[in-house]
């Protein structure tokens, strides 16, 4: 294995991060105002991401950053081609992250009002957005022979990308819905656990729907990258389970499928897209892959190092925070969100 | 006006406006370290009290700091799409290991300090805001390895019209890196320091908790006269550093339009920048030279003279920054450090005599002095920004081939205004929440304060 497939490998894994973790953040920021009606359970959902969702956000920016140090043009590309998109990501991001630390911090119930719908929003559209882009990479977008989209905004709010779009949407309220399950008891678990009943035959259809337009709509098949085989099958039958344990109120095993049901996910987004990082829809020869899009050697060998060394001691602190905020979270405690 | 033009005021506003949040988190990350430090090697309540309330200010600054650091993050790509192909692969290794080592830290290590109080054993605990301070501290460190690249490209080669990265250690060993970074952090401390102290003379004007108040003044002034000294003298060798890598920017700053020999300091300048000539100035002679060569001769290279010289070297255009933001933005800065070092000064006297500060004319306006570092702070990078200008890679890519071809003036507009506003509107947030919670007097003994979340 070359360094540059190490490097799409890894920012494959950053990515998969970022939507296991920040998932359910997003999930619970949505669920937020239909499953917290008073403000002190409003507080308890907030406070069930509350010592993680700032440390899973860093696997985005870690992700864009490590894009830029292996691959600039697909930064580059990327960035500059989905401008809108990502601004309004940004946007999102930034009242959201605000809105946690500010909304406990004062009483008055419109300022409280105010940053709860602002994590709504901010939850929602990257939940859409992420499912949009990274169906529309997958997919091809007009790339011209100098590497930079000529494509417009609407372009990219194509009917399949949009599909894609409430697949992740649905699916991370879901796996947000089962998080919270997992982390608080009493009315609120049940509350949380209705909410995934809820959730979770929408978010199965837009799946299957998804699966149909692909195969039916788009010719992303007839232009695989390396052929995924039965890995979205996995997502499929993931899913499928994950049903099965939301019905049955098993929450600890239904997190782990929706947990599996994104790995697989991504696994197909970046299987199907291998050697490629970004499709061009003008001319395969277009096309961004790990070569033409990479830095120089000498800079991936150095990154590779650094990853080496630094990525498994990420792994393990983060690692104990989600140990020691392990326990459930109840009212009873004074919270500090 | 064009995507270049929108693009570079967009970059300056989120720029600055990021920056207004990332010296506090550095300086007080630190305090609130060393607050907690001693409560757990003295065991007096009184330091875990300051603790806490300097650390749900600190948290509501940090806040603003890391969601308006994405927007850093990702904007190379957005509106500089040409500098990140250019310069990509030397420039993006920083900023991929500054998240890597120190975004993951600071954020993680952060949570667990906010909402760990009764997890964690006390030593533990307070380790985890020195991990904080330590993230925040490493990330300055990498993003300013970055951009003392775009000052002065050093251990990179060019080849097939991409900056190619031919040695990291120099890129970490650039001696611009190891005056800009003390400069900067050190500015951190001492904006950590002053607010400490504006805040705590704010308390001790009206005899508020006087005993966590005075031992919060006491560490903030003796924190901040060892920065604030330190920032200038480190900025004394930054501004000789500056004359030999940069010195269009030096020119700049001392509206010095041609060479001279020895050279003289501007105290007082109203220049024709059109015609790159005085319309008045009052000059102290050889005083330049002497601060840029500790001796009263030496040679400092006049505006005309390095345009005329970088004509010859890179081809016909024009060279020269904004002179009057140059000369302005450094004298503000540099009046604004010794006022401060004035300032410190005085509230050291207060605490080597152990006077009290009810009542004081300086317990009274040092809260308004919290405003000098920030000062200091937006004017600083500024000038570092605007005087490397038409560069974006000094002397190797300007700034004009550095935007995002497939933007239209639209589009940047739009984001420009909008970002502006909603940071408008977080800033109004922002302060509203630090203000309240800075006068909040609190509580005696302990309290069931805002972090004691997860409490058994």
């Amino acid at each position: 294995m070359n360094l540059n497939e190490v490097w799409f490998i890894l920012i494959a894994v950053l990515y998969l991060g970022f939507f296991v973790l920040e998932g359910f953040d997003f999930g619970v920021g949505i669920l937020l105002p239909f499953l917290g009606k008073k403000d002190e359970e409003r507080r308890v959902i907030i406070n069930t991401i509350g010592p993680h969702w700032d440390g899973n956000e860093v696997w985005l920016i870690t992700a864009g950053g490590a894009t830029f140090a292996a691959f600039p043009h697909w930064y580059a590309t990327l960035f500059s081609g989905f401008y809108l998109p990502l601004f309004l990501i940004l946007l999102a991001l930034i009242l959201r992250g605000v809105a946690f630390e500010f909304r406990s911090k004062d009483e008055n119930p419109k300022w409280r009002a105010f940053w709860d719908w602002a994590i709504f929003g901010g939850s929602l559209i990257p939940a859409l957005l992420f499912g949009v882009a990274f169906t529309n990479i997958m997919a091809g977008v007009p790339i011209d022979a100098n590497m930079n989209y000529v494509g417009g905004f609407w372009n990219l709010l194509n009917p399949y990308a949009l599909i894609g779009g409430l697949v992740s949407l649905l699916g991370f309220i879901l796996h947000g819905a089962v998080f919270l399950s997992l982390k608080t008891d009493g009315e609120m678990m049940k509350r949380a656990q209705d909410a995934a009943r809820k959730i979770w035959l929408p978010a199965m259809l837009v799946l299957v729907m998804f699966i149909i337009a692909t195969y039916f709509f788009t010719d992303v098949l007839q232009q695989l990258g390396i052929n995924p085989g039965p890995v979205p099958i996995g997502v499929f039958f993931t899913m499928l389970a994950a049903g099965y344990f939301v019905y049955t109120r098993r929450s600890g095993w239904a997190f782990v499928m929706t947990t599996l049901s994104i790995l697989f996910a991504t696994a197909t987004i970046f299987l199907i897209l291998y050697p490629r990082v970004m499709v061009s829809s003008l001319d395969p020869a277009y096309s961004l892959t790990i070569y033409n899009a990479a830095s120089s050697p000498y800079t991936l060998r150095i990154m590779s190092i650094v990853a080496l060394i630094f990525v498994p001691i990420v792994l393990a602190y983060q690692g104990w925070s989600y140990w020691v905020f392990r326990k459930r979270i109840t009212q009873k405690q004074d919270l500090h969100y | 006006m064009s995507v270049l033009t929108l693009s570079q005021w967009q970059f300056a506003i989120t720029s600055v406006y990021h920056f207004f949040f990332v010296p506090l988190t550095l300086g007080l990350s630190v305090l609130t370290a060393i607050m907690e430090t001693i409560y757990v090697r003295s065991g007096q309540e009184v330091y875990k009290r300051m603790a806490k309330f300097w650390g749900t200010l600190f948290v509501i600054n940090f806040a603003m700091g890391v969601v308006t650091g994405i927007v850093q993050e990702f904007q190379f790509g957005m509106n500089w799409s040409e500098y990140s192909r250019f310069v990509g692969d030397i420039f993006g290794a920083p900023l991929a290991i500054e998240a890597l080592l120190a975004f993951f830290l600071e954020s993680t290590f952060l949570g667990l300090w906010l909402f760990g109080w009764n997890k964690l054993s006390k030593g533990l605990h307070a380790l985890t805001i020195w991990m904080v301070a330590l993230g925040s501290n490493i990330s300055a460190l990498w993003i300013l390895i970055a951009n003392s690249f775009m000052q002065h490209p050093v251990g990179y080669t060019l080849e097939g019209g991409r900056a190619v990265m031919t040695d990291f250690g120099a890129l970490i060993a650039n001696p611009y890196v190891w005056t800009q970074f003390p400069h900067t952090v050190l500015s951190g401390f001492t904006t950590g320091a002053f607010f400490v102290a504006g805040i705590s003379a704010y308390h001790l004007f009206r005899k508020n908790e006087e005993d966590l108040f005075r031992r919060s003044f006491n560490l903030a002034a003796v924190f901040g006269i060892i920065s604030i000294f330190l920032v200038i003298l480190v900025g004394h060798s930054q501004a000789q550093r500056m004359v030999q890598l940069q010195p269009m920017k030096m020119a700049a700053v001392e509206a010095l339009w041609e060479s001279e020999n020895p050279a003289s300091f501007s105290l007082f300048t109203v220049g024709d920048e059109k015609n790159l000539k005085d319309r008045f100035a009052l000059r102290i002679p050889y005083l330049l030279s002497i601060l840029a060569y500790n001796q009263p001769t030496g040679e400092v290279k006049g505006i005309r003279n390095l345009q005329a010289e970088y004509e010859q070297l890179y081809g016909p255009g024009y060279y020269v920054p904004s002179v009057f933001t140059a000369y302005w933005t450094f004298r503000i800065m540099v009046g604004a450090g010794f006022l401060m070092l004035a300032l410190m000064a005085l509230a050291l006297w207060y605490v080597l005599k152990n006077k009290p500060l009810a009542g004081t004319r300086l317990a009274k306006w040092l809260p308004f002095a919290i405003a000098l570092p920030y000062l200091a702070n937006t004017t600083g990078w500024i000038l570092t920004e605007t005087g490397r200008q038409p560069w974006v890679v000094y002397g190797v890519m300007k700034t004009e081939q550095a935007f995002s071809p497939n933007l239209t003036p639209g589009m940047v507009l739009t984001t420009l205004i909008l970002f502006t506003v909603v940071y408008g509107v977080l800033m109004a947030a922002d302060i509203y929440l630090l203000a309240k919670y800075a006068r909040k007097v609190p509580p005696e003994g302990e309290e069931p304060v805002f972090h004691e979340a997860y409490a058994e």
